[in-house]
């Protein structure tokens, strides 16, 4: 990969490159808009993000930071398609966090909704301007030209010129209006539909520096931040000059912190970016982190040093006998349908745990403040937001600091949150120095915006002809008043809603001291298993297929919110490749299925198991069927992704973060496990293009492999898993 | 003072004896693509070789290294042209990436022993490298693939009666041996 650096003078409408060649300078009339944040996307220059050299190489800015789901490669493989050049002539270049760029965030699915019309934009409004100038310098109308590989063709009289011969040209000709672009028949594509393989993996499998954590800087110091183990405390005093006094250690200092709002912020926008604690800076981390061995704090643990998850669950327990304290949507009347004759009724609770998001590489930042000015390298997701934070947090300009996007091992979500980001930061002010902080697998797993755990009380009723009639959910989760603990909230729009008539919404919260925050899916990755365990109950109440009756639910459909045929169409894909119902299987062997919506995406998931006498659950296959719209832009990727969904939604069920006394119990892998090879089963994933919007990948092909095989336990064994992790009840994956 | 091979190049060390060998590698030697995970051997991202044998360079001392010979990602193939690592391009096996070079690692060992692993065997050598993506079935895939690789460009041949320690990784493509 290419990396250049070329600074954005875009009111130019020619650039010479240092490579010989000239960048395409478009839309210039509207280039003071990138000193701000844009407010629409047809802000973006394509000058910012194609550059082309006279040798016809093609430099192609992808704008997301990259942690794993191919959107270094997907956003140039949607501009390079439209501009019309080969793959093999585009150099993939990562730009730092500005505003220019538009929207560069990585979560929420967001990569391909947020890009697939103005990166297909930015590369069709340079092919056609290649072809004016083209047309120009010919002499012939620019209908006669056609291009293809990186060359403009004038096919009457045999001509081409290659794109690296226009460029300049190119550049000085008038700007096509955005909505005048033709974009490419889908039919036409030569890169969206195809598999690129990720652009970095000669780095990765030669161990180049390229991750957050192999940041080096000249001078460079490495920190480590010993923050306070129960959520709000204070450090009141430490061993400070027994610590200073180590060897290599340089500073050692107690960080007051920013106070911690008393209600549920959004941890997203609005960190309070730091926590207390002491940090200890030395010549090397290892200098470091064998100081902080010997570091005696004194903490001021705060009013949350009580907290201990048994008795969350007692007091969960407690609250769901009692009236809830909020309906978020009513329709109909269930109390009447339970009370009347003809039903039957099920009622079932299910229970699930916080969770650690725990990304491969542990949060690192490196930072370096000098002379009023800031430079960071961050694996941030949300590299942007970052800047706003740690700018607030240090009092400073945010056109003072500028952040270098580095590719970050794993996110999940945690890297959203930019409190890393914060600590290196304010240790590099502090000391003057560029300092390097890294945390330790501990301080990953125990300083996390974790998933919020919860608990659903659940009452439903189907009718004598197997008919859902009756559906109603207390939520007892967390926050405070009508706040809902960050990304732990619920709504009335929690399936299936719209789906029956007589439908109750209800939701109690319970004070929380510990962070929550947006886990890969958020919501979805547990709701799912929730609300599709509960279907199969009634499914199995009502004496039907639990396929059959899930078509069913999804017939019955009022407007609004997910697309019921949609899903019909998944469901009834990966039922045919499953081969659901077609096959006898031996006693302990069993198929489940589960199907969710969530962020845009449509997912249906059969897990077959075998599910020995110890409770020993070997998932002997998982079939995947999805419906993201109507083109996959990178195959090979989307497969890969895909599969990772289901391994990962299969560790989940193994994992919980607990509280004993304010602090969290699990510190490393062992507390926290990961599905491994020899329990990953062989995964088929199958699209469903239909006529809709391309949208993302990375998170919903997760949440229904949960109860796709929870159900599949049942059906197995007569045991409903209604408590995650599954070890709760004695299950573990063979 | 420690003395130890990495990659071919005789090193020293005069610092902390118990500190471990990853630190050492990645910050005393710039050797950046051995990763930390965990600190604890649990999840494999620092696996290197230690005198041939994959070992988790968190949580071997330095002492523990000395007068061994150690090898890295980075001396696998500087160019990517190792079997494993063509076969981990080709299959397009990374997503984050970050513990794709302690899979390597595992990966080599296990071909170096096992020229032509099943999927027990991979399994089996496999189970102690997380991969927190989930890219299980692709490093899988990519094993095979290297095996398949390195039979093509080593037709058999009776087996050397001794390998030095250290050089027990396949042979790179074109390479003399």
């Amino acid at each position: 990969m290419k990396k250049t650096n070329i600074n954005r003078r875009s009111f130019l409408q020619v650039t010479a490159l240092a490579s010989g060649g000239f960048m395409l300078g478009l839309y210039p009339k509207v280039a003071a808009l990138a000193q701000s944040r844009p407010t629409a996307e047809n802000a973006l220059l394509p000058s910012d993000f194609i550059s082309i050299a006279s040798n016809g190489v093609v430099n192609i800015t992808s704008r997301n930071p990259e942690t794993g789901q191919h959107s270094l490669n997907m956003l140039p493989m949607l501009i390079a398609d439209e501009l019309d050049v080969d793959w093999k002539d585009v150099k993939i270049v990562r730009p730092n966090a500005d505003y220019k760029y538009g929207i560069q965030f990585t979560g929420g699915s967001t990569a391909t909704p947020n890009n697939w019309d103005p990166m297909r934009q930015v590369g069709a409004a340079a092919r056609q301007m290649l072809i004016a100038a083209a047309a120009q310098s010919w002499g012939v109308a620019t209908a006669e030209c056609s291009t293809a590989s990186g060359r403009v063709l004038h096919k009457a009289s045999n001509r081409s010129l290659g794109y690296g011969e226009l460029a300049a040209k190119a550049a000085m000709l008038p700007v096509p209006d955005l909505k005048s672009l033709k974009l490419k028949d889908p039919k036409d594509y030569k890169i969206i539909g195809t598999t690129t393989n990720d652009v970095e993996n000669k780095d990765i499998v030669t161990g180049k520096p390229i991750f957050g954590i192999d940041v080096t800087v000249p001078g460079m110091l490495y920190a480590v931040f010993q923050k306070t183990p129960v959520f709000g405390g204070k450090a009141i005093s430490a061993n400070l000059d027994a610590i200073k006094a180590m060897k290599g250690v340089k500073h050692a200092f107690i960080v007051e912190g920013k106070p911690n709002p008393s209600n549920f912020p959004n941890y997203l926008n609005d960190d309070p970016g730091l926590e207390a604690g002491v940090a200890i800076v030395a010549d090397s981390w290892w200098a470091a982190q064998s100081a902080r061995e010997k570091l005696e704090v004194k903490w001021d643990e705060g009013k949350w040093a009580t907290l201990n998850s048994v008795d969350i669950a007692k007091k969960a327990d407690e609250l769901s006998k009692q009236p809830a304290a909020r309906t978020l949507r009513k329709d109909g009347d269930v109390e009447a349908v339970f009370k009347s004759s003809n039903v039957k009724v099920v009622e079932s609770q299910y229970i699930f745990p916080f969770i650690a998001h725990a990304p491969l590489e542990p949060q690192n930042c490196t930072a370096h403040y000098k002379d009023g000015k800031l430079e960071i390298w961050s694996t941030s997701q949300t590299p942007q937001i970052g800047r706003t934070i740690v700018s607030r947090l240090l009092g400073m300009s945010e056109s003072d600091i500028t952040i270098h996007m580095v590719r970050g091992g794993g996110g999940f979500g945690r890297r959203l949150y930019n409190d890393y980001m914060c600590e290196a930061a304010w240790i590099s002010k502090t000391v003057g120095a560029p300092v390097k902080v890294l945390w330790t697998r501990e301080d990953d797993m125990q300083h996390d915006y974790y998933r919020s755990g919860g608990f659903q009380y659940l009452k439903a009723a189907v009718d004598n002809a197997g008919k859902l009639v009756a559906w109603q959910n207390h939520y007892v989760g967390y926050g405070e008043g009508e706040t809902f603990t960050h990304a732990g909230q619920v709504d009335g729009g929690e399936f299936p809603s719209r789906f029956v008539p007589n439908y109750l919404m209800q939701a109690t919260v319970m004070p929380l001291g510990l962070k929550t925050g947006a886990l890969r899916a958020p919501r979805s990755n547990v709701y799912s298993w929730v609300y599709q365990s509960f279907i199969d109950e009634l499914a199995h109440a009502a004496g039907k297929d639990p396929v059959q009756f899930r078509l069913e639910l999804l017939s019955q459909g009022t407007p609004g919110g997910m697309n019921a045929e949609r899903m019909i169409g998944v469901v009834k894909l990966v039922a045919e490749k499953s081969g659901w119902g077609k096959r006898t299987l031996p006693k302990g062997r069993a198929m489940g299925i589960g199907f969710h919506y969530s962020h845009r995406g449509y997912f249906a998931e059969v897990a077959e198991v075998t599910v020995s006498a110890n409770k020993k659950i070997k998932v002997n296959k998982v079939w995947v069927a999805g419906d993201i719209g109507s083109q996959i832009i990178n195959v090979g990727a989307s497969e890969n992704l895909t599969q990772g969904a289901v391994v990962d939604g299969m560790s989940e069920m193994l994992q919980e973060i607990s509280l004993r006394n304010g602090r969290v119990v699990q510190s490393n892998y062992h507390q926290h496990p990961m599905v491994k090879m020899s329990q990953t089963p062989p995964i088929e994933v199958h699209f469903l293009k239909t006529n809709n919007t391309p949208t993302g990948l990375g998170e919903p092909a997760l949440p229904p492999i949960l109860p796709a095989i929870s159900n599949a336990i049942f059906t197995a064994t007569g045991e409903r898993i209604r408590t995650l992790p599954i070890t709760k009840q004695g299950f573990s994956f063979a | 003072m420690i003395k130890l091979k990495v990659n071919g190049a005789a090193r020293q060390f005069d610092g902390d004896p118990e500190m471990p060998l990853l630190w050492f590698l990645r910050d005393e030697l710039n050797l950046k693509g051995t990763k930390f995970g965990c600190g604890m051997g649990l999840c494999g991202a620092c696996t290197v070789h230690l005198n041939g044998k994959p070992a988790r360079a968190c949580s071997t001392p330095v002492s523990a290294a000395a007068n061994a010979t150690i090898t890295t990602i980075e001396g696998v193939s500087p160019d990517g042209s190792h079997p494993v690592q063509i076969a981990w391009q080709d299959l397009d096996v990374p997503q984050c990436g970050y513990c794709q070079a302690g899979q390597m690692m595992s990966a080599c060992a296990l071909l170096a022993k096992t020229p032509k692993p099943t999927d027990t065997e991979i399994d089996t050598a496999m189970n102690g490298n997380l991969c927190r993506c989930g890219t299980y079935l692709r490093i899988r895939a990519a094993i095979h693939k290297a095996a398949e690789l390195t039979a093509s460009n080593n037709p058999p041949k009776p087996a050397p009666k001794a390998t030095r320690a250290g050089a027990r990784l396949l042979p790179t493509k074109g390479s003399k041996k």
